[in-house]
Order: C-alpha cells, then sequence, then structure tokens
C-alpha cells in the first residue's frame, strides 16, 4: 500500500502545476483563518466578523468544514489531471507493462484521494481547533467537542467528489473537458431535478429525490451554516420569516454518499479493465 | 529448455476485424526471437496482449511456470513497446525511479543502465527535452532496470536516423551476448536476420512459421554457376534429380537444389562431363527472400 502512493507521490509531486495547485490548495485552508481578521471600524458602525460567533464551538465544525470544501475545486483539477494525463502522455500503458496491474493502477489513486481527504480533513480540525480556542465565547470540553460530525461528513464529501473527478478522469481521458464534464454535471442535475419537479411530480418528491444525486447527495452531507449564525437569525424574527432549519447529518446522507463512492471506483476500474490501451 | 513465455490459439478481434487468429508460439530461454511481418499484421496487438494492455478475445498465454499472475511475471520482463512513454515533466533519474517502485527493485542499477544506454550525463535532463533516438534509449535503460528474464522489442529502430539505429543496435547485440532471451518485432529483416535465432512470422494475424530461421523453407539453397557453354550446362542440370527450377538470367544459371549437395562434389560431377566452371556459389535463400515466398505462398 504504501508502495502504491510512493508511486502517485513520485508523479505528483514532481509535476509543478499540481505541486502548486496542492500547496495553494492547503495554504488557502490555512487562510480561513484570516477571515478572523476581518473587521470594519468605521466611526459609529463597528463590525468584527470574529465576534459574530461564527468561531463559537461548535458552530465553528460546521462553518469551517462548509466554507473550507468550496476549495475542493483545486484539487478536483490535481486529480482529474493526474488520472487524464496518464492517458494522454500514454504512461498508463508503460506502468502496466512494467508490472503494475490494473487493480494497483486503480488502487494507487484512490489511496491518494483518500490521503487528500483525510489530511484535508486533519488540517480542518487543527485550524478549526486554534481558531475556536482563540475565538470562540465557549471554552467548555463538552461544548468543543460537540457537533463533530462534521469532521466525518466533510471527508467523505471530499472522498466521493474526488471519486467522482477519478472516475471523469478515466471516462473522458482529457482533463480539460472532464473538469468540463464536471461543471456540465453539476448543471444537469439542477436541469433533472427542476424538470422533475415542474413536470413529473410534486416539488416535495423531487426534493426528495434529488437528495440521490451524486453531487447533490455530497452537497448535502454539510448544509449551509448562514442560517444558523445568531445575526443572521435576529434578521430573520425581525421579518418574521421563521429560520428553524434542519442543519444535521444523517446516517443516510453518509450512506448515499458512500455508495456513489464505490459506484465511481468500481465504474473506474470496470472501465480500465475492459479497455484496450 | 525452460519456457519463458506460452501462447496458444490467441485470437483478438477487433469488431469485425480479427487482428490475431489462433496464435500459438513457445519462447525458450536463452534465444533470441523475431517476430516477423508486414504493417499491421498483429505484431503490436499480440505484444500488448501478453503484456497484460489489450484484452484477448479468446486463446491462453502464461509466463514462465504459470503459476505468476501477469502482473507478477511482468516485473521479470522488460518491454518497450512503440514509442517511449515517459513522464514528460521528470527527469531521466525521477522517471528510473518510479520504474524500479513499480517492479519493486531496489534503486542502484540506475547509474549502471543510464550509462549502458550512454545518457548519465543527460540524466537531470527533463524526458521532454530529448531526441527520439535519446527517448528510445531511456525505454532500454528502464527496461532493464530489472535485469529481466526476457527483454520484448517493438520496432525499436522506427523512426531514427542511421546512427540511432546503429546505437540501439549495438545495445541490442550486447544485451544479447549476455544472455538475455530477446522478443524482437519488426518489419525490417535485415534487423531480424542479424541479431535472432528464431523467428515467428505473422500475417494478416496468422502465423505462418515459428521456428529457428535456417529451416524456415525446407530448402536446400541454390547454386550460381557460370561457364563458356551455358546451354550444355543448362541441359546437364535439367537432366539431374537433384535439381529443380533452373533459371537463366544474364548469363549466370542459378539452379535450386532439390536435395542436399556441396559444392565440391557438383564441381567435380561437371568437371567430369567435360564443363569447367568460371563461377560457382552456393548460397542459402537470404530471409528477405524467404519471408517473401512465404507470405506470397498462402
Amino acid at each position: 500500500m504504501l508502495r502504491l502512493l510512493q508511486i502517485e507521490f513520485i508523479k505528483l509531486w514532481n509535476n509543478r502545476a499540481s505541486k502548486v495547485l496542492i500547496i495553494s490548495y492547503f495554504v488557502l485552508l490555512t487562510s480561513i483563518a484570516l477571515v478572523a481578521a476581518i473587521k470594519f471600524d468605521i466611526g459609529p458602525v463597528q463590525f468584527h466578523l470574529a465576534d459574530q460567533g461564527i468561531f463559537n464551538f461548535p458552530y465553528i465544525w460546521h462553518f469551517n468544514t462548509f466554507v473550507t470544501a468550496l476549495f475542493k475545486l483545486f484539487l478536483a483539477i490535481v486529480i482529474v489531471s493526474m488520472m487524464s494525463n496518464e492517458y494522454s502522455n500514454k504512461t498508463i500503458k508503460q506502468n502496466l507493462i512494467d508490472g503494475l496491474s490494473k487493480k494497483e493502477f486503480i488502487l494507487s489513486k484512490v489511496l491518494t484521494v483518500i490521503s487528500f481527504a483525510l489530511i484535508s480533513t486533519i488540517f480542518v480540525f487543527v485550524v478549526s481547533m486554534i481558531l475556536g480556542l482563540v475565538y470562540s465565547d465557549y471554552n467548555e470540553v463538552s461544548i468543543i467537542f460537540s457537533d463533530l460530525e462534521f469532521l466525518p461528513a466533510f471527508f467523505f464529501k471530499l472522498v466521493g467528489f474526488f471519486s467522482f473527478c477519478l472516475f471523469l478522469g478515466i471516462l473522458v481521458k482529457r482533463s480539460a473537458f472532464a473538469l468540463g464534464f464536471l461543471i456540465l454535471w453539476t448543471i444537469l442535475e439542477q436541469v433533472v431535478f427542476g424538470l422533475l419537479g415542474w413536470k413529473v411530480m410534486s416539488w416535495e418528491a423531487a426534493k426528495a429525490v434529488k437528495r440521490f444525486f451524486p453531487l447533490e447527495s455530497m452537497a448535502n452531507l454539510i448544509k449551509e451554516p448562514f442560517t444558523r449564525l445568531s445575526a443572521v437569525q435576529n434578521i430573520g424574527q425581525q421579518i418574521g420569516e421563521d429560520m428553524k432549519f434542519d442543519y444535521h447529518v444523517y446516517w443516510y446522507e453518509f450512506l448515499i454518499v458512500i455508495v456513489w463512492t464505490a459506484i465511481f471506483i468500481y465504474l473506474s476500474y470496470a472501465l480500465l479493465k475492459k479497455r484496450d490501451l | 529448455m525452460e519456457t519463458i513465455l506460452n501462447v496458444s490459439h490467441l485470437t483478438k478481434k477487433f469488431g469485425y476485424l480479427t487482428a490475431v487468429k489462433d496464435l500459438s508460439f513457445t519462447i525458450e530461454k536463452g534465444n533470441v526471437y523475431g517476430i516477423l511481418g508486414p504493417n499491421g499484421s498483429g505484431k503490436s496487438t499480440t505484444l500488448g496482449i501478453i503484456l497484460n494492455v489489450v484484452n484477448r478475445t479468446s486463446g491462453e498465454f502464461s509466463w514462465f511456470d504459470g503459476n505468476t499472475s501477469t502482473h507478477e511475471a511482468l516485473k521479470k520482463v522488460g518491454a518497450i513497446i512503440e514509442r517511449p512513454n515517459f513522464y514528460p515533466y521528470m527527469d531521466a533519474i525521477q522517471n528510473l525511479r518510479l520504474v524500479c517502485k513499480i517492479k519493486d527493485v531496489p534503486e542502484t542499477k540506475i547509474q549502471e543502465k543510464l550509462e549502458l544506454v550512454g545518457l548519465w550525463d543527460r540524466r537531470n535532463s527533463k524526458f521532454k527535452t530529448y531526441s527520439l533516438g535519446m527517448k528510445q534509449r531511456m525505454a532500454i535503460a528502464s527496461a532493464l532496470l530489472n535485469d529481466p528474464e526476457i527483454l520484448i522489442l517493438d520496432e525499436p529502430t522506427n523512426g531514427l536516423d542511421p546512427q540511432g539505429i546503429h546505437q540501439i543496435r549495438e545495445i541490442i547485440k550486447k544485451i544479447a551476448s549476455q544472455g538475455t532471451t530477446i522478443l524482437l518485432a519488426s518489419h525490417l529483416l535485415d534487423e531480424v536476420e542479424k541479431v535472432c535465432s528464431h523467428v515467428i512470422i505473422l500475417r494478416k494475424g496468422e502465423n505462418l512459421y515459428a521456428g529457428p530461421v535456417d529451416s524456415m523453407l525446407a530448402s536446400h539453397g541454390f547454386f550460381e554457376l557460370r561457364a563458356d557453354n551455358l546451354d550444355e550446362l543448362q541441359e546437364l542440370l535439367e537432366k539431374s534429380a537433384s535439381f529443380g527450377k533452373i533459371e537463366n538470367y544474364n548469363g549466370t544459371l542459378t539452379a535450386y537444389l532439390k536435395e542436399e549437395m556441396d559444392a565440391e562434389s557438383l564441381n567435380k560431377m561437371l568437371f567430369d562431363k567435360g564443363i569447367v566452371l568460371s563461377h560457382l556459389v552456393k548460397r542459402k535463400e537470404s530471409l528477405e527472400e524467404q519471408f517473401l515466398t512465404l507470405t506470397k505462398n498462402q
């Protein structure tokens, strides 16, 4: 297993573009701490974002995992190109001839994806912990370690998304087209949802079906955290809008994402196995 | 003798095109094999199948004793097919390190092999800066990293300039002299003739011949003869049971043997009959002539 990771590491780390993207990704993950520095101090209007409660435990777990997940696109580019470059350089052929089995080839990519997700999760955990300890209004241990399910949600969200990228890389074989396909797919899910709700079934039912779409299911793991902010809640109450909103992560949401991940990895393998190179 | 590769009844279909048809052959240790065939005769497809990159339609092949999986066996094989494929953004050392990791061998041989192919001086240049000849030599270095039991080369001199071709051939000869089994696919007959002891001849995916180069045709060779009284000579030879076809070309008779006969006894026989030869050469058909005969006949 270590051998497979080392193989992938040599391929990635010697590629300047990948290296730059990976480093920028992790720098961006850390830079979420900079949000704390956002401070307006214009006479009577004083605004300090860190004071608005976004760094309060346990809310910070929700907020940080949601925001940092937006940066996953950087790694998506790396992952799509690490797969499709093997085709355009024909190095996949050479790898197989040199004695890597097709299973090992896919496994080395999957392990890389899992490592990326795991490192990101640890990163987010550490950054959030530090920010929280500095800015949070509540520092009781029981509060700090509540709502931690957002971390595994973050991990599975990333693994699922990256597996989808891997599959697209293998399917399309060209990184630019694969990324285009990814965007197309995102739009497609919304279009299908719209059509379902409009013509086929009720909007309620369409929403239920939408939860099973691959990208939608991943997005659903960590729901938007902004309506949970007390400031936003206050505004909501003032305009008479009830903002009670279920933001919890449920086991079946994990299950849907895990099933999609398995499907994408299996399809990648099946595709590689079937193809002549 | 130790068997390295056994292929039996291998067939590959691309849609309704049959690229390889019921192909069987065996590779024994220590020989140098050539796979001959015109372009599109299924050479590369066959190599692709045994190297795990092309799926077979039917048939079997087994490496070594047949107990190892193909990808495990390939770690003991060195192969270059068609164009050399490496990571363009990595230098020679980085690329070879990666190959070492894949083949699960230590990195100690990198220097030795790069020196063998004359690329040690360029070890820190990125692969994309190499010329085609250098890329091809780099591929050979990579294939040799594990001191393979068998080296498989597919058109190794394709697209190279004469100097490059010469360098590659010298390297192949050097490797062959060290006792490594080699399987060389080519449509260049003189290339195969120079280095191979055995040939497998393919045409449209079918096996026309597999065996030693010498016994490719059931032929005993032919004589090239010249004498002052050519007509008398021709008449005499036509009467003899030892000869088949006799051709007269620009005052030189070419007489094909039907049975074994050495030049000495022919000379003596003719002299006894009163014919004095001014030119006598016994020859075997060249690989090219044999190849053309074989591919034409079927």
